[in-house]
């Protein structure tokens, strides 16, 4: 059985259907992202799964107990919030101690379990400083041991990363899934960054207009996308459509190839010419226009030859190639 | 940002100026009430004490601050609880109507004093009978529920709902949110909200005037009625300079407690 089990659940705001049935399980230790653009309803169906938004139909089960219209303090999951939302007032031990305060657990276990939990997010010693006296990522350690202490069935979090710099974000993506595999919680996370969503996740949840489009494991997501979206939001599109699909591929549909799957020095394939050459550091990226009519994104890692001089393939007349296997339908 | 020297001169010698004309007048009121002079001939003529033990001795003063102090105390109260729970529902709710309530809560600071004070004696007159000393009250509280208000209502807006949210995640009932969350971060809004009430009701004359019952004589009416008595003209002058002192501490905390940390 899984741990959460969410079946037809939707929710409008006004006019707007932000989620529009979603059915979705989610299993005990697994870390789990709720992909999607902005507007997409993946922070709905998070905020419904914490109790902060009542569904207009559908039911949330957390361990087979129907959770769906609990209110938030009645419910085994704590959130850690886009903006951390820390206590400004209290300092960084005693809103790591608010969980277990309001649950009445004594003076002394409280403080012995949220200095573990400091601990647990390498912040010992910071204890007695306010949250405005923290840098974002000290913040969001905090944010994240005041919930772990809990320990709660499930950690919701509400595109954690979203305001760390870019350096601080990829260290933080290694220690929280380090972090969980360490506790063993069920992480369900929302984000809107496909690299991050890739990186961490066990399985993914891509979103689109209050809907999941496609559930799988992360390498199937991006190798297999099953629509135009998926394929899109996830990475880059490579859309091959209408008459290109006959010209080049000889079927019709709408069929999709990674970049990196392309080689774009090859004596044969379809012709083409390099609109605009991107060097990357450890790869160039390449945008041809196909004479078939099809608009491809090449990648190349720039391994043997001196990669200086790949500027100079701008305008010039080129040939792609793939493999077979690496064009994908997705319409 | 540099100044030139000239501009830095200029913009001093203007704030001296500016401080003069605030200060010096009070300084004035705080020296004359020690003048040995009646009619406040300058420079004084001695220093004496006797206005200030004949102010704490004359019965209608300690009468009139009485009254005043406990109108403003109730008046705030009044406009504490009810100004606070406004500002909570308008700012934490969506509902019909919310901007066209907001907009009338706040009208009536904006209406002149002579305003509400006739259209309340209207009302106190023909629906009550007679001006007593709640009637001075009930008009105090519609000028004083307004600054409570705003102040309230511009912190709610100020802390949006996340930590709420984040309270009540972490496994505390709306009670415990409210007592460990909420109230600790509005606080300072409602004392200083309360502060400014208090003062506002404190001298106020012209609403008072309209409102207040028979021998209902509160401090500013008092002063206003006595300032012209040539005898009584050296003790009006001991309670202004003793309201500028008291005055002191309020406008202190307020702005103590109004400060961001």
């Amino acid at each position: 059985m899984a741990l959460i089990e969410i079946r037809g659940l939707s929710k409008s705001f006004g006019e707007v259907k932000a989620v529009a049935g979603v059915d979705l399980d989610i299993n005990a230790g697994e870390f789990i992202t709720l992909l999607g653009p902005s507007g997409s309803g993946k922070t709905t169906v998070l905020r419904m799964i914490a109790g902060f938004e009542d569904p207009d139909a559908g039911t949330i089960k957390l361990n087979g107990e129907d959770i769906t219209h609990l209110p938030p303090y009645d419910r085994d999951v704590n959130t850690v919030f886009q903006d951390y939302a820390l206590f400004p007032h209290m300092d960084v031990i005693t809103n790591i101690e608010y969980g277990l305060r309001v649950k009445k657990v004594n003076k002394e276990e409280r403080r012995k379990k949220a200095l573990e939990a400091l601990e647990q997010v390498r912040l010992s010693g910071y204890e007695k400083r306010k949250p405005s006296q923290l840098s974002g990522g000290q913040r969001q350690r905090v944010a994240l041991a005041r919930a772990l202490v809990n320990r709660p069935s499930v950690l919701l979090l509400d595109e954690p990363l979203g305001a760390l710099d870019l350096k601080l974000r990829q260290q933080m993506q290694i220690e929280l899934k380090e972090l969980q595999r360490e506790v063993g919680i069920t992480f369900i996370f929302v984000t809107h960054d496909q690299e991050e969503a890739l990186t961490m996740s066990d399985r993914i949840a891509v979103f689109d207009k209050g809907k999941i489009q496609q559930l799988d494991r992360p390498a199937a997501i991006y190798e297999k996308p099953v629509n135009e979206f998926v394929a899109g939001f996830v990475g880059v599109s490579n859309l091959i459509t209408g008459n290109a699909a006959q010209t080049l591929l000889g079927k019709s549909g709408t069929f999709t190839v990674r970049p990196e799957k392309i080689q774009i020095d090859k004596a044969q394939g379809a012709a083409g010419t390099v609109k605009e050459v991107e060097y990357l550091g450890p790869s160039t990226r390449f945008i041809v226009d196909l004479d078939a009519g099809a608009r491809l994104v090449v990648l190349r890692q720039n391994t043997d030859e001196s990669a200086v001089d790949v500027m100079s393939m701008r305008g010039k007349k080129v040939n792609l190639s793939w493999a077979k296997e690496s064009e994908y339908r997705v319409n | 940002m540099k100044l030139s020297r000239t501009a830095r001169a200029a913009l001093l010698g203007t704030m001296i100026f500016g401080f003069t004309f605030i200060y010096l007048p009070l300084a004035l009121v705080v020296i004359n009430s020690f003048n040995t002079n009646k009619s406040f001939a300058w420079p004084p003529t001695g220093f004496t004490t006797i206005w200030w033990s004949k102010a704490a001795a004359n019965d209608g003063i300690r009468d009139a601050v009485m009254r005043s102090v406990i109108t403003a105390l109730i008046a705030t109260s009044i406009a504490l609880i009810l100004g606070s729970l406004a500002a909570a529902a308008i700012s934490r709710y969506e509902f019909f109507g919310r901007d066209a309530i907001s907009l009338l809560f706040v009208l009536p600071i904006a209406l002149p004093g002579i305003v509400t004070g006739i259209a309340l004696n209207n009302v106190f007159t023909n629906f009550f009978g007679k001006l007593t000393f709640f009637t001075i009250v009930i008009g105090h509280a519609t000028f004083c529920i307004v600054v409570v208000f705003n102040n309230v209502a511009a912190r709610y807006r100020r802390l949006g709902m996340n930590l709420q949210e984040a309270s009540m995640d972490l496994g505390a009932s709306r009670f415990t949110t409210f007592r460990l969350v909420t109230f600790p971060l509005i606080r300072s809004a409602l004392v200083a909200g309360g502060l400014l009430a208090f003062g506002l009701s404190f001298d106020e004359i012209i609403v008072t005037t309209f409102t207040a019952g028979a021998g209902q004589t509160t401090l500013p009416i008092w002063i206003f009625q006595n300032l012209f008595r040539p005898n009584q003209a050296p003790i009006v002058n001991v309670v202004a300079a003793a309201l500028i002192l008291i005055s002191i501490l309020p406008i202190y905390l307020s702005q103590r407690l109004t400060a961001d940390k």
